[in-house]
């Protein structure tokens, strides 16, 4: 027996999870960027200093997969509610892949802004 | 836990998604237009201070960010940690209070 039951290798499963796993890590990274932006108060000199820092490589590519988590768990998140309040479609594997895409093109989008 | 809380939870879930959802598009369009040549302090205040549409927009996502996330950690926790249903509407509970004193400086400091 596989180690991932057969109903859960699904696209719809992983949708789930993905859901879920994007969900966690915006909400650990959101009093983060909260306290963050708060240093803008003033001259703003304080968030001038930390956004030096955000320059490094490797800050930039976890800037882009959080941009990538948070469209992932929108456009999932909408997939979600119109699987709850709308009528039943048998596309539900479409409207997961779309949620990809949506994430996967404002990754893109935000990262050729960002170089 | 009672199932009228959790119908509540349930409906409020929901509810602050719709919020959120055109909040966030909002978010994702100006994070990608604003980082083109970098960020600056001066450059995001000038942006947020602008009009007060901006300050407004950022004070319903918080609360509703805070609404959402906190009720999500605590089905997350509920449903795949061993930890009591009391633990995980705590920490949810705590959460909501501490974005919400977070979220609310900050948008103080861009406002």
């Amino acid at each position: 027996m596989s180690i991932l039951a057969a109903h859960r290798n699904h696209p719809t499963y992983w949708a789930f999870l993905l859901h879920r796993l994007s969900g966690l890590a915006l909400a650990v990274f959101l009093p983060v960027h909260l306290y963050v932006l708060s240093m803008a108060i003033g001259d703003g000199a304080q968030l001038d200093a930390f956004l030096d820092w955000t320059q490094q490589p490797l800050v930039k590519l976890a800037e882009v997969v959080l941009v990538v988590l948070l469209a992932l768990h929108m456009a999932g998140g909408l997939r979600l509610l119109a699987i709850e309040f709308l009528p039943w479609r048998d596309s539900q594997k479409t409207f997961a892949a779309c949620a990809g895409a949506f994430a996967i093109g404002a990754g893109i989008l935000y990262f050729l802004n960002l170089v | 836990m009672s199932g009228r809380l959790e119908l509540w939870l349930f409906v409020l879930q929901r509810m602050s998604a719709m919020v959120l959802a055109p909040l966030v598009l909002v978010h994702l369009g100006t994070m990608i237009y604003a980082v083109q040549g970098g960020l600056s302090a001066a450059e995001m205040l000038s942006r947020t201070q602008s009009q007060v549409i901006w300050p407004v927009m950022y004070g319903i996502f918080i609360v509703a960010v805070a609404i959402h996330g906190a009720i999500g950690l605590r089905a997350i926790i509920r449903e795949m940690t061993p930890l009591l249903d009391t633990t995980a509407s705590a920490i949810a509970v705590l959460f909501c209070l501490l974005v919400l004193i977070l979220g609310f400086n900050a948008v103080e400091a861009i406002a």
